[in-house]
């Protein structure tokens, strides 16, 4: 009996060190992987590069579209509301309501690059869109942004990123794939779509853009707990 | 100086070598090194395992490998750390650090204090030594090779895992930045090809490890050696 009670001690123990590590996937990371997570976050910063550009992929390398893995949060998926069009706010010059046509006539960049999901697997597409760098020249942003904030209408899914990625000419605001306009699950009408970010960083079904001078809170899933930077 | 080694003049390294004269045959360093790298392999390979369940095919999505017989198929949860994908994320990239710097530390001393002399494989020397111990342990031959330090088929195991762990790391770093390492990544052979690598690294230090545990349970002397450092040379 003394013995059981040793080793259920014993558990309880373990799950309390293991608590404290972070492993509960309900509780946020603490103590030594807190630190260095926020270790890794530096090094992510560091080690990307404004101007290094990810590779275009050759036509051949193209994922069939019903293999590109496509997800939403909400209970259904996603419809645009009638009269869509994106605010674009925040510590800018000139916030302002973009509808998909003027957002369509900004200068348009073409990219076919390859997709890196968190999970592990990678697929190619071509996506067409204006880059982000081009909306905020239009609206004029503060010498004092430093993360740019995208909400959506599929439920409160959002991600804040760090300016410097939110401004690499491979960061686009897309309106189209592999030579159509968006598909539903891909994120109609515009979605965020970048080559220097994992998948979860790329916010469908966009609403809104927010430049901002602070963050509170990362995202969807870096509220619960995914890497904020999460740069490839 | 002495002279280089070469197959004929197996054994190289002697108890008189004066190189080694007062040195344990497992230094503190080495000792610590070893001892860390237990904690650290297991973690990671724990947390590597976690991360993979999360997409437990290998290729791109529409284009997986025809040859990998388990696609789908994801390690049991007994091998895994770190509960979900976040959180192995977070051990894998956490204990990366302290890998590296443990590796670094073992290749200053492995170098900068001669150890190499006696522990790296080096063909010449080891070759023939270690394919007879080989045939001794498959019971071909009936008596061991000459053995000094180590025997040629132990050079041959440590040194290569040393190198296993450095593809490891270096695959590793380049499935976590594929972009802003992308150079790395092309000697690679590109993302799904860089990660089928790293998960072979896993594979052939796990089935090290097996051996290495095997082995020393029937050498409980060398395993003695690796806690208390052994005898001084």
């Amino acid at each position: 009996m003394a013995r059981i009670i040793s080793r259920r001690k014993l558990l309880t123990g373990f799950a309390a060190a293991s608590l404290l590590a972070g492993c509960d996937a309900r509780h946020p990371v603490a103590g030594f992987l807190k630190s260095m997570r926020s270790f890794n976050e530096g090094f992510e910063g560091l080690i990307f590069s404004p101007s290094r550009l990810a590779p275009e992929e050759p036509a051949s390398a193209l994922t069939p579209e019903r293999a590109f893995p496509s997800y939403f949060i909400a209970d259904d998926m996603p419809f645009a509301p009638a009269g869509w069009s994106l605010k674009v706010g925040g510590m800018v010059a000139r916030p302002g309501v973009f509808t998909l046509d003027q957002l369509k006539a900004m200068p348009r960049t073409d990219m076919r690059v390859r997709h890196h999901c968190v999970e592990g697997w990678s697929a190619v597409a071509a996506w067409h869109g204006l880059r982000l760098s081009e909306l905020a020249r239009a609206v004029g942003i503060d010498p004092t942004v430093r993360y740019v904030e995208f909400r959506s209408f599929d439920d409160d899914y959002w991600s804040s990123w760090d300016l410097g990625s939110a401004l690499h000419p491979q960061t686009l605001l897309a309106y189209g794939m592999n030579g159509h306009d968006l598909h539903p699950d891909h994120g109609a009408p515009l979605r965020v779509y970048s080559a220097v970010k994992l998948g979860y960083k790329n916010v469908k079904y966009l609403t809104q853009v927010n430049f901002l001078s602070t963050r509170a809170g990362g995202g969807y899933w870096e509220d619960q707990g995914y890497d904020w930077f999460a740069g490839v | 100086m002495p002279s280089a080694a070469s197959g004929k003049n197996f054994p190289a390294h002697d108890a008189a070598d004066p190189r080694f004269k007062g040195r344990r045959v497992q230094p503190l360093t080495i000792r610590l090194n070893h001892w860390m790298n237990v904690l650290f392999i297991v973690l990671m390979a724990g947390s590597g395992l976690e991360i993979f369940a999360a997409y437990p095919s290998l290729g791109p999505q529409g284009a997986k490998y025809g040859w990998y017989p388990w696609q789908g198929v994801a390690p049991p949860a007994w091998l895994t750390i770190g509960g979900w994908l976040a959180g192995a994320r977070h051990w894998h990239f956490a204990i990366a650090w302290f890998l590296v710097l443990n590796g670094v530390i073992y290749l200053a001393y492995f170098f900068g204090r001669g150890e190499w002399r006696r522990r790296l494989f080096l063909p010449a020397r080891d070759a023939r030594n270690a394919f007879q111990m080989f045939g001794y342990y498959l019971r071909v031959r009936k008596t061991p090779p000459p053995v000094d330090f180590y025997n040629g088929l132990q050079r041959f195991a440590y040194s290569s895992v040393v190198i296993a762990i450095v593809l490891q790391v270096l695959s590793g770093l380049a499935i976590y930045k594929p972009v802003q390492l992308h150079w790395l990544l092309a000697l690679f052979g590109g993302y799904d090809a860089a990660r089928v690598i790293h998960l072979l690294g896993l594979v052939f230090i796990a089935m090290f490890v097996a051996t290495h545990i095997v082995l020393v349970s029937l050498h409980p002397r060398e395993l003695l050696a690796m806690i208390t450092g052994g005898k001084r040379g």
